[in-house]
């Protein structure tokens, strides 16, 4: 038997009876576009994380003060709240280590900030010159802080595009406040007059990663006027200069750390170093597993598909047998017939792996269009969902196939 | 007439065995049909005939005895082998006419050149040919079988027994379904078959009428053959008029 007419017998079978193998595709459409939309949304979501964490800067080590504690509970127990980590360590850091190209000591704190009428309640960072380039930040109108401002402990700050916008932006306008509104202006942070000096570019990022929502000053202002002691910081932030140097740059730091506050033993350290890598790993983690799990709850409708299709194959060769007997009958082999089974049910899966893959990629588009979160349809998604809807095709459909090509020409042709 | 035995049975048995049971369904059936015969097997209901007509179509083997068809043994093959057998040496005329309901004339008829991997074209060369052969009216070759008469279904298949040119043409009860003027037509078209084209048919029918169209009549009952002999009064069958 030729190819071509394999498949034109097959065309004619499952065209045969369109709304019983429309039915049927139905399930593996369904499976196949849920599989693609569930996982670029999973995929869209590790890949904007990912984005994220790299938006942090480029090379970047975290040195936190408080015991060594899993990546999560660190987050989420407020930084600064132990006070170990002091200015000194920052400039020992600097001079003492190798590989590192900056380092930022950084004071955290939130409070109130006043403008012309309008208010917020955001996170004041206290910070010096090297800070912009450890964390990748731009500067969209004005200037940053300099190092005569952190040695005067002048009262200027940068402000953040979501801090201008909730200052100076018109809330019952469309029309969005510019950095000429603010540059200039004086603002009220906890009752200290400070002048806007610079407004950041945006970057995006949510969670402890926005530096949008943030009020900027110099890190001895805000020891000065917020903290009330300038012995200690809340993070040091390190750049290494080079992705290669980060784990020594990370092992050196953490000798001198615990050498400098006289700790003999590294499991009673009392400061964390968060290496970049590390959190880019662990979110990919989080994200991979989720990914996986939407995977297998939409491989689950796959399945229920595939055993649909081997549903209906049976009752199509109940049906057939005489059909069957007859093609035997004429000079049909065993393989003849399975081969025709076979094609009929990976025609039927083919097509409605093409159709699901058109609809979960449109269901995929239609997430970031209304829900706004971030999807990714890869080729690769595509080209396993192909490959599984022909997989289930061959592997439910063969047994019916053999089932099929077993029957007796005489009991066929006997069959009423 | 040629000599030559198209059909050589010796000794046939055939015994089926059901839930520790054995039927004995053919006891020990020996005869041969040279090429060109128009033989008529012939016999009651549950006599036999159509597990004869099995085993001389290659669909199913004997338990015992041995069956040469045209001059080679094929009574112990596999499944495979047997459908080369069909494939090469028969055509199939069934009473329930068995065609592909959806499908064209032309498509059933050229349906077993689709196993024997002739090319499309080629295919419906030969199907137009078959048709014409059995005196089937060209304005049906697009019809879908399932809207033909019965006597048009019938010879629709015997059509398509024709395609892949075979040494025997076996029927079985190919009458039963049709009423007598359309059992006319096609006993005609057997006939002319037989005379006009030198094909070895064997017919198979309880019927002593349709039997009498055939040169030689086998009767079987029991699963044996009582007599085997000349049909010296041969009916001629009216074609259409
Ligand atoms: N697969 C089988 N198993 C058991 N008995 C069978 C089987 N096939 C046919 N028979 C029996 O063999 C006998 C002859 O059947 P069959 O050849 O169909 O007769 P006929 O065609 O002459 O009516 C019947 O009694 C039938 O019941
Ligand atoms: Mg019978």
């Amino acid at each position: 038997m030729k190819t071509q007419d394999l498949w034109e017998e097959t065309y004619s079978a499952v065209t045969v009876n369109k709304v019983r193998s429309g039915l049927t595709m139905l399930g593996i459409v369904i499976g196949i576009a849920s599989v693609i939309a569930l996982v670029a949304v999973g995929q869209g979501a590790q890949s904007s994380i990912q984005a994220n964490i790299n938006s942090l800067g480029a090379n970047l080590l975290i040195v936190m003060p408080g015991a060594s504690r899993s990546f999560g509970s660190t987050v989420n127990a407020g930084r600064g709240t132990a006070e170990t980590l002091t200015p000194d360590d920052a400039t020992a850091i600097a001079s003492q280590v190798s590989n590192v190209a900056a380092v930022s000591p950084e004071v955290q704190t939130r409070e109130q900030v006043v403008a012309s009428g309008a208010n917020t309640n955001t996170t004041i960072e206290g910070v010096t010159p090297a800070y912009a380039q450890v964390r990748n930040l731009q500067i969209a109108d004005g200037v940053f802080i300099s190092s005569q401002d952190v040695t005067a402990a002048n009262r200027i700050a940068v402000i953040g595009p979501t801090v201008l916008q909730d200052l100076y932006g018109d809330p019952n306008s469309n029309a969005s406040a510019t950095p000429a509104d603010a540059l200039g202006q004086t603002i009220r942070i906890s009752g200290q007059d400070f002048t806007v000096v610079g407004v950041t570019v945006p970057k995006g990022g949510t969670g402890f990663m926005n530096q949008d929502n943030m009020v900027f000053v110099p890190l001895t202002a805000a020891q000065h006027y917020f903290l009330g002691s300038t012995s200690y910081v809340t993070e040091i932030d390190v750049e290494a200069s080079t992705q290669a140097a980060m784990t020594q740059v990370q092992n050196d730091i953490t000798n001198l750390l615990l050498q400098r506050h006289n700790i003999p033993d590294p499991t009673q350290a009392d400061f964390n170093i968060l290496n970049q890598a590390d959190i880019v790993s662990a979110a990919s983690s989080v994200t991979g597993t989720f990914t996986t799990l939407l995977a297998a709850i939409a491989g689950i409708s796959l399945l229920v598909g595939g055993i649909g299709i081997m549903n209906m194959m049976l009752t199509t060769v109940t049906e057939r047998t005489r059909e069957i007997g007859l093609r035997k009958a004429i000079g049909a082999k065993k393989q003849d017939i399975t081969m025709q089974f076979l094609a009929e049910s990976v025609m039927l899966t083919f097509t409605g792996g093409a159709i699901g893959i058109a609809l979960g990629w449109l269901a995929a588009v239609a997430v970031t269009a209304l829900a706004h979160i971030t999807t990714s349809v890869s080729l690769s998604s595509v080209l396993l969902a192909f490959g599984v809807s022909a997989g289930i095709g061959i592997i439910f459909g063969y047994y019916p196939a053999r089932r099929a090509a077993a029957l007796s020409p005489i009991e066929a042709l006997r069959y009423e | 007439m040629n000599t030559k035995p198209i059909i050589a049975c010796e000794n046939i048995v055939k015994t089926y065995h059901n839930a520790g049971v054995d039927t004995a369904v053919l006891k020990g059936v020996s005869f041969s049909v040279a090429a060109g015969e128009f033989v008529a097997i012939m016999g009651p209901s549950g006599s036999g005939k159509s597990t004869l007509m099995h085993i001389i179509g290659a669909l199913d083997t004997p338990s015992s005895g041995t069956y040469y068809l045209d001059g080679s043994d094929v009574s112990r093959l596999t499944d495979d082998e047997l459908a080369d057998i069909r494939r090469e040496k028969i055509g199939f005329v069934f009473q329930a006419f068995n065609l592909l309901p959806r499908a064209t004339v032309l498509r059933n008829v050229s349906l077993p050149l689709v196993y024997a991997g002739v090319a499309k074209e080629e295919r419906e060369r030969i199907a137009e040919r078959a048709l014409i052969d059995s005196a089937f009216p060209q304005a049906f070759w697009q019809h879908h079988s399932n809207q033909l008469s019965g006597g048009m279904m019938q010879r629709v298949a015997i059509a398509r027994s024709l395609v892949n040119d075979p040494a025997l043409i076996l029927a079985d009860e190919p009458t039963g379904n049709l009423d007598t003027k359309t059992g006319e037509i096609v006993l005609h078209t057997f006939q002319s078959l037989n005379t006009g084209h030198g094909k070895t048919v064997v017919l198979i029918t309880h019927e002593p009428y349709v039997a009498e169209h055939a040169d030689r009549i086998i009767h079987i009952r029991d699963g044996a053959i009582l007599t085997d002999e000349k049909n010296p009064r041969r009916r001629i069958a009216r074609g259409e008029s």
